[in-house]
């Protein structure tokens, strides 16, 4: 269980969160908003990217500031952009930096790098280097480099952004059959359908919070709305 | 050196261990300066084509790692006939080509991962003066990992600035180039965070 408690956060003097309180529980949330609605630091603040300036979040008992190394060891995170994600030469050796600090002996390494790689569709680029992918194939690497440790939640901070429809759809897919907890943050509504909870922030608050349809409809209606005003 | 450009094989080169290879390319360096000498440049060159052959790399491919230096050899080889004579020339130039040759193909035949290990273990007794190995192995990472996306980035600026007709324009290429390479680092650092890296 992911809780947030009375957390509010700022950036200087900008307020981007404000007295958010959350529990989050479910295996497929969504959160949706328009740019600057305070989504993206709402989810960095669950693997402890940032820590609140006030209030705390709590991951499965770990306060994120207190025992950040801990939460991340069980909160992975993807980005939208690969290219700032992947930081290895090639694919093979980008999925086993994420291992060095596992005591695995390099057998180990190789066997999960190698079980990894294949599950993602990566196996046959496991040497191939890392910035002559495919947009698509890139961010299947940054997923697959951040899931090779076996996290229990996930969470995505727009990872179709940069995509094309087909590899939208495949990471979708991914997301969708994975295991770990999802906790994902998107402007493709597409991506949501079915899910069990869809968050919407606006102005640094929880605005609307329930299954994805209902969610949805009301975001759609409050960005006719604020297009008209 | 290091560029990332690993070439995957099954040759006896590929398998060799990293830290004998840059042993055996410091000491193939080492003879072209000690004995510097056309015969010592013919040599060795001998000895670099039966490395290639023997990795499973073409004439093609070594020629490839040496292309860049093309202008500083077009310049170099006159200028150095001119002040010392054919045999400084040939020995010069030579050695300047046989070295970054020679670097390439510890390159095509190592894995980043490999050279890192070596870097790492080499770098262990500065630890003592306050020197974190993984920390500086990472940083060699990261750099020849930047290299392809600040070369990205400029191939997009540079057209950026031909879209908009400011083809002359030094300003409208650096500074984009700059805010965005910045940014990258930027965005590499929350990910390293993210990843555990300073864990």
């Amino acid at each position: 269980m992911i809780r947030l408690e009375a957390v509010s956060h700022r950036y200087g003097d900008r307020a981007v969160l404000r007295d958010v309180d959350l529990s989050l529980g479910e295996d497929r949330i969504g959160v949706v908003g328009a740019n600057g609605s305070g989504k993206s630091t709402l989810a960095r603040l669950l693997n402890g990217l940032v820590v609140p300036s006030a209030g705390r979040v709590v991951v499965d008992g770990l306060d994120t500031d207190r025992d950040g190394a801990r939460v991340r060891r069980k909160v992975a995170f993807v980005f939208s952009d690969p290219d700032a994600q992947i930081v290895m030469p090639t694919v093979a050796e980008d999925v086993a930096f994420s291992l060095r600090r596992h005591g695995l002996t390099r057998a180990e390494v190789t066997e999960r790098v190698a079980n990894t790689l294949g599950r993602y569709g990566l196996a046959g680029h496991a040497d191939h280097p890392a910035h002559l992918l495919s947009s698509g194939q890139k961010q299947l690497l940054a997923l697959a480099a951040v899931l090779v440790t076996e996290p229990e939640i996930l969470v995505c901070d727009e990872p179709t952004t940069l995509l094309d429809l087909r590899n939208s759809r495949q990471v979708a897919d991914l997301l969708a059959g994975l295991p770990q907890r999802v906790v994902l943050v998107t402007h493709d509504l597409e991506l949501l359908r079915g899910w069990q909870r869809v968050l919407v922030m606006d102005e640094g608050r929880v605005v609307a919070d329930g299954p994805a349809e209902q969610s949805i409809a009301h975001y759609r209606e409050l960005m006719s709305v604020s297009r008209t005003c | 050196m290091l560029t990332g450009t690993y070439r995957p094989g099954t040759s006896a080169l590929h398998r060799a261990g990293a830290g004998r290879k840059l042993l055996g390319l410091l000491v193939f360096s080492t003879v072209l300066v000690a004995w510097r000498s056309p015969l010592t440049v013919l040599l060795c060159f001998a000895v670099l084509i039966a490395g290639y052959a023997a990795a499973g790399l073409g004439l093609r491919t070594l020629a490839a790692q040496v292309w860049s230096l093309r202008w500083i050899i077009l310049v170099l080889l006159p200028f150095q006939w001119w002040t010392g004579g054919w045999r400084a020339a040939v020995a010069i130039a030579g050695t300047l080509v046989l070295a970054v040759a020679a670097a390439g193909l510890v390159s095509l035949t190592t894995r980043v991962s490999g050279v890192l290990e070596v870097t790492t273990r080499i770098l262990q007794p500065a630890r003592r003066i306050g020197i974190d190995p993984d920390r500086v192995a990472l940083l060699l990472a990261l750099t020849i990992r930047a290299v392809p996306v600040v070369a990205g980035t400029f191939h997009e600026v540079r057209d950026a600035r031909r879209a908009r007709g400011l083809e002359r324009s030094t300003r409208a290429l650096v500074t984009p180039l700059v805010v965005r390479t910045i940014r990258h680092a930027d965005r590499v650092g929350d990910a390293l965070a993210a990843r555990g890296v300073d864990d």
